[in-house]
Order: C-alpha cells, then sequence, then structure tokens
C-alpha cells in the first residue's frame, strides 16, 4: 500500500520462522550499543589486548625481528600462566562491557511498560529472556573465548604440533573459563536489569554484587580464619575455576566441585529472578 | 481500500466465545465465570473501574491463566493455541508503553518484525500505520520525546501495523484531550469501517463506546452484566415515538389517542402528559399527523425515543445478577 492512500489493510503477506525471532531485538539492541563511543572504545581496547599478545607471541617465534627490534622477551613463556593472564584480563573487560550496557538491556523495557508490547505477539518470556541473554554472550565471546582460541591457534601454528599436542587442554580452558564466567556474569546482569528500573541504580547494584561481596568473602576468611568465604562471592569463586582450569595453585580454597555447584545455583536463581520479573504485567494478589 | 476478501473462508462466526471464563489472583477472584458470544466487527467492553475489563483484555492475550473455564477466539482455544492467538492480535495497552531510545519508525518496526513480518515488509508497513495515525512527520523523532496523544496513536500505529484480525483497545482515549480524542475515535471508526479487523474496544466512557462499537458487554464486579447489540437495539427501538399533543377542543387528546390505537399503535402516556407510541409496521408518523389534522391536534413535541447506551448501562449497574 503506498503511504498517500492511508488507510487499514490486513497483511497478507510471508512471515519469518518463529523460531528465529528471538534474534530481532537482538539485532536492533546491536545497532543502538554500537552508537556507543564507550561501547566501542572498550571494544576497541580489549582488542588491542589480543592485538599486542598475538605480536609477543609472533616475536617468541621469530628471533630476527626480536634481534632487530633490540628487545629481549627471554622471560616471557607462552604457557597455561600466559593464556590465564589472557582470560583474567578480558574478563575484566567484560565486567566493564557489562556494566557499560547490561543495565539498558531490561531496565528501560520494564520502566517504559515495553513488556507487553512484547508478549502481546508471538513472543514468550523466554524468547525475550534468550534474545537478551544471546545478545551479551555473544559481545562477551567476542573478547574473551574467541580471541583467546585464536591466540592459541597462532601458537599451535607457530610451535608445531608436539607443543599442540602437549597444550591441548589449554584451548579447553580458555574457552570453559572464559564461558563460565560470561554466562554468569551475564545472568547476574540481567537479573539486576530485571530487578531495578533505573540505569545508574542497575549499575551500583552490579557493582556491588561483584566488588562488596568479593570483599565481604575475604573479610569472612579472615576473620572466622575459614576458606568458605569465596561462596559469597561470583568473582572469588570465578577465580578459583579459572586457577584450577588452568592448573594453577589453588591453596586452601573453597573445593573446586563447591565453586562450581554455588555458580550453577548463583545462574539459577538469576533465571528465578528473571522468570518472577519479566511479565507482560505485575499481578498484585 | 484493500482489495482483500473481508474474511479467510470458514472463518468462525464467533469473534471472541467466552465459555465460564473465571481468573483469579492469588485467593482473589477476578473475573467470575464470565460466558458470550460476541461477533461483532467493533465490540466494546464497559464497565466502571474495577469491573475486570483490562484483565480480561489481558487473559484473552494470554497474560493471566485462566483458573477455570476458557475463551476462543476466531475458534482458537486461549489455553492451547496462544501463541497462534497472539499472531491475529494487535493491542494497545492501556498505559504508556514503548521502547526507550527508538524513533517511531523503528519502533514499530520492530514490533511488527516480532509479529513475523520481514524486515522490508515491516519497514514498509511501520512507514503506513504512523502516516495512517497521523505521526508521518513525526515518524523518526523519539517515541519518548512524543507528547501523550502521539504516544497513543504510536501505540496505536504498532497494533496496526503486522495487519492483525483482531485489535484491542485499552482505553485508548485516555489522557487525550477532545480533538485528540475525537481524532483518535474517527480512527477507530475507519478501522472498523474497512471490514479487515475486528475491534474490541475497552473503555469505562459510554460515548466512546457508543460512537464506535455496535456490540457490547458490560462487565460488573468480574460478571457480565449486560449484553447489548446496539445496532439490533437502535433496530428494535426506532419506532418508538414521543408525542406531546395540543388542542383547543375538549376531549380531542383522547380522540387522537384512540385513533392511533384503532391504527395498530401500542401506546401510553408518559409524564406532562405525554404520549409514548410504537409504531406497528405498515404505519408512518405522517398518518398520526393526518389524524392529528382531522381534529386539528396540533403536535407539539414529538421525537424517536431509543434506549441509549447509558440507559443499558445504568440498568445493568442497579441489576447486580444480570447476564446475558
Amino acid at each position: 500500500m503506498a503511504v498517500y492512500e492511508q488507510t487499514y489493510r490486513r497483511y497478507a503477506g510471508e512471515l519469518t520462522p518463529e523460531r528465529r525471532r528471538f534474534l530481532i531485538p537482538m539485532r536492533y539492541a546491536f545497532r543502538e550499543i554500537f552508537g556507543s563511543k564507550l561501547v566501542l572504545l572498550l571494544l576497541i581496547l580489549a582488542g588491542l589486548v589480543s592485538v599486542v599478545l598475538a605480536v609477543l607471541i609472533y616475536l617468541t617465534h621469530n628471533l630476527e625481528a626480536l634481534k632487530a627490534l633490540n628487545i629481549s622477551l627471554d622471560r616471557l613463556q607462552v604457557d597455561n600462566l600466559f593464556f590465564e593472564s589472557f582470560v583474567r584480563v578480558e574478563c575484566g573487560f567484560a565486567i566493564l562491557l557489562a556494566l557499560v550496557i547490561g543495565p539498558g538491556l531490561i531496565a528501560p523495557d520494564l520502566r517504559n511498560n515495553a513488556l507487553p508490547l512484547y508478549f502481546s505477539r508471538p513472543f514468550t518470556r523466554s524468547e525475550y529472556v534468550l534474545s537478551k541473554l544471546s545478545m551479551l554472550l555473544l559481545l562477551l565471546s567476542a573478547i574473551t573465548w574467541m580471541p583467546g582460541l585464536l591466540l592459541f591457534l597462532l601458537q599451535a601454528y607457530l610451535s608445531g604440533s608436539a607443543w599442540t599436542g602437549a597444550h591441548f587442554g589449554l584451548a579447553w580452558a580458555i574457552f570453559a573459563a572464559s564461558l563460565e564466567w560470561i554466562v554468569v556474569l551475564s545472568l547476574l546482569t540481567l537479573a539486576i536489569s530485571a530487578w531495578v528500573k533505573w540505569k545508574p541504580v542497575a549499575r551500583i547494584s552490579l557493582l556491588a554484587a561483584l566488588y562488596v561481596f568479593q570483599g565481604w568473602a575475604k573479610a569472612m576468611d579472615d576473620i572466622l580464619g575459614t576458606r568458605w568465604g569465596a561462596v559469597v562471592s561470583v568473582k572469588e569463586l570465578d577465580s578459583a575455576i579459572r586457577s584450577s582450569l588452568f592448573d594453577g595453585p589453588t591453596p586452601d580454597g573453597i573445593p573446586i566441585p563447591v565453586a562450581w555447584v554455588v555458580l550453577a545455583a548463583t545462574s539459577l536463581l538469576c533465571l528465578a529472578v528473571l522468570y518472577r520479573r519479566i511479565r507482560a504485567y505485575e499481578v498484585v494478589r | 481500500m484493500s482489495s482483500e476478501p473481508n474474511e479467510p473462508p470458514n472463518e468462525p462466526k464467533a469473534v471472541i466465545e467466552l465459555q465460564g471464563l473465571a481468573v483469579q489472583f492469588g485467593q482473589r477472584p477476578i473475573l467470575k465465570g464470565l460466558d458470550a458470544t460476541l461477533k461483532g466487527r467493533a465490540i466494546g467492553l464497559l464497565g466502571p473501574n474495577g469491573a475486570g475489563k483490562t484483565t480480561l483484555l489481558h487473559t484473552l492475550l494470554g497474560f493471566h491463566p485462566p483458573s477455570a473455564g476458557t475463551a476462543r477466539i476466531f475458534g482458537k482455544d486461549i489455553r492451547t493455541e496462544a501463541r497462534e492467538i497472539r499472531s491475529l492480535m494487535g493491542y494497545m495497552p492501556e498505559n504508556d508503553s514503548f521502547i526507550a531510545g527508538m524513533s517511531g519508525v523503528r519502533f514499530v518496526r520492530m514490533m511488527a518484525e516480532l509479529s513475523g513480518l520481514p524486515p522490508e515488509h515491516a519497514m514498509e508497513r511501520a512507514h503506513e500505520a504512523l502516516f495512517y495515525v497521523g505521526l508521518g512527520e513525526a515518524r523518526y523523532r523519539p517515541v519518548g520525546t512524543y507528547s501523550l496523544g502521539m504516544k497513543q496513536l504510536a501505540k496505536l500505529a504498532q497494533a496496526l501495523a503486522h495487519g492483525p484480525r483482531v485489535l484491542f483497545l485499552d482505553e485508548p482515549t485516555n489522557g487525550l484531550d477532545p480533538p485528540a480524542r475525537e481524532r483518535m475515535l474517527e480512527l477507530i471508526r475507519d478501522i472498523r469501517d474497512t471490514g479487515e479487523v475486528h475491534v474490541v474496544l475497552s473503555s469505562h466512557l459510554l460515548r466512546d463506546v457508543e460512537e464506535c462499537c455496535e456490540e457490547v458487554l458490560v462487565l460488573k464486579e468480574g460478571r457480565v452484566a449486560v449484553y447489548a447489540d446496539l445496532a439490533l437495539e437502535r433496530q428494535a427501538n426506532r419506532q418508538l415515538l414521543e408525542i406531546e399533543t395540543y388542542s383547543a377542543g375538549e376531549g380531542d387528546d383522547a380522540w387522537f389517542a384512540e385513533a392511533a390505537e384503532r391504527l395498530g399503535c401500542e401506546l401510553a402516556w408518559g409524564s406532562r402528559q405525554r404520549l409514548k407510541l410504537v409504531l406497528p409496521e405498515g404505519v408512518e408518523v405522517r398518518d398520526l399527523y393526518r389524524l392529528a389534522a382531522e381534529r386539528q391536534v396540533q403536535i407539539r413535541h414529538l421525537a424517536s425515543k431509543r434506549d441509549s447506551l447509558e440507559d443499558i448501562f445504568l440498568k445493568a449497574m442497579e441489576d447486580s445478577h444480570g447476564g446475558v
């Protein structure tokens, strides 16, 4: 119908497949997010870390280049610690990105009463959550395990099959440690965004959930002389799990299976919060 | 106007069937066993605040599960076919509802895409819908900056963009000034008159419903207080007249009444000596004037009277045990 006709008509054309509809809000959100200079800056900085490490990996295998540049990388070992450090730094960027993007994913929809508009269509609560979660996971994957695996592949390519065979577990550690953190972080961010309607308050709440509880965990351990303080801090739990995945030291920490269980429980709790809050209308009983 | 057929073949006649539909929030019953069959092109949901109008709409949209009974929209059960039902619907919520930071056209486009339209069609129809409701010039402005009236129109545009078969409008004239309200009602009538969509209008404003709807369901305290087919009511009451006569001669008024009765009119004396007449088929108003002329009786007042929606509504509110 041409605009000039200005009358109502029913739509009789083809429809898109239902199972792909969760990608629609994601597509719109991406466009909005990439319009933010702060997000672009964080993505560039996170990307720079990967580029710098890729250059270092290349230099460690290229003595001529080292000589030409007159630098020494004798103390640099591309090993577990190298990749663990990379994952730790990139997970730090993931926190910053989550702080910038996360609170704007659900809170504005709640504040502006947009959920009835979504759910009055053939679009479910699960698809809504999946859409928001996928968006965060995709973005955070792009700065964590994806470049991490590319670095691993570069190192494997330059070092040959012997190194690759001996360190194959590193690829799994990069993937698992990154994914564990970005899943927990994304769910926590979404749950807080769904709980708190105002973006600044949601940001402060997320910071508190990450760092106040970390401080509390350490204080509990120090004051009570226990090793169980970490159960209240997702950051401490993540740290313990990451260390174990990279075969790092886990002295007197919380048992790793317990850390996994607590993180899984935290994730389920976040999903429960999302299920409770993501409704077309709040029912007052 | 579109060239599409008004109704697909084999479409069930009833738009909405309520079959003992009950909804409760916790222990508090909100809808108490509603039964009704609504077939009209424009259906009004009337009732005082808290009667259950919005809850009924929300239940039909699948926002609240029924605690008993069910409802069908075009024969589809809301309990088992909620997704299919929602693909047939457009919904304009009562409160401010929009997606922050989006321009009008992006907002409507995204909503159309969520209803299943491919992006290019959604874009085209978003523009059309915004022009249709009168927001063509403002379509690139963020929805958050719209005035209240513009937000109402944007909500209507998003409800229309995907071309639904049923349009749920929840208090569409809320907060609008008189010209904006008139514009909204004009749009609703226009949508109704295209014959492409069934309109369900929930309102506590009798005039809105009277102006737009041909069928009315009045709710009171979660029950159906009355169902009225306004078109039939108007037709049935068309021949009810109220007449006031004056004559110089004694007994001429009574003669006029008797003569009218002989013509087959049902009659009764009302207040202020006004005569209420129901004309039988084949008798016209001019026959009454002819009778009056025979004895020089003056007809000083003649009004065609019908039960207004207000009468129906007030009657329903008095009778708390009413039903369909």
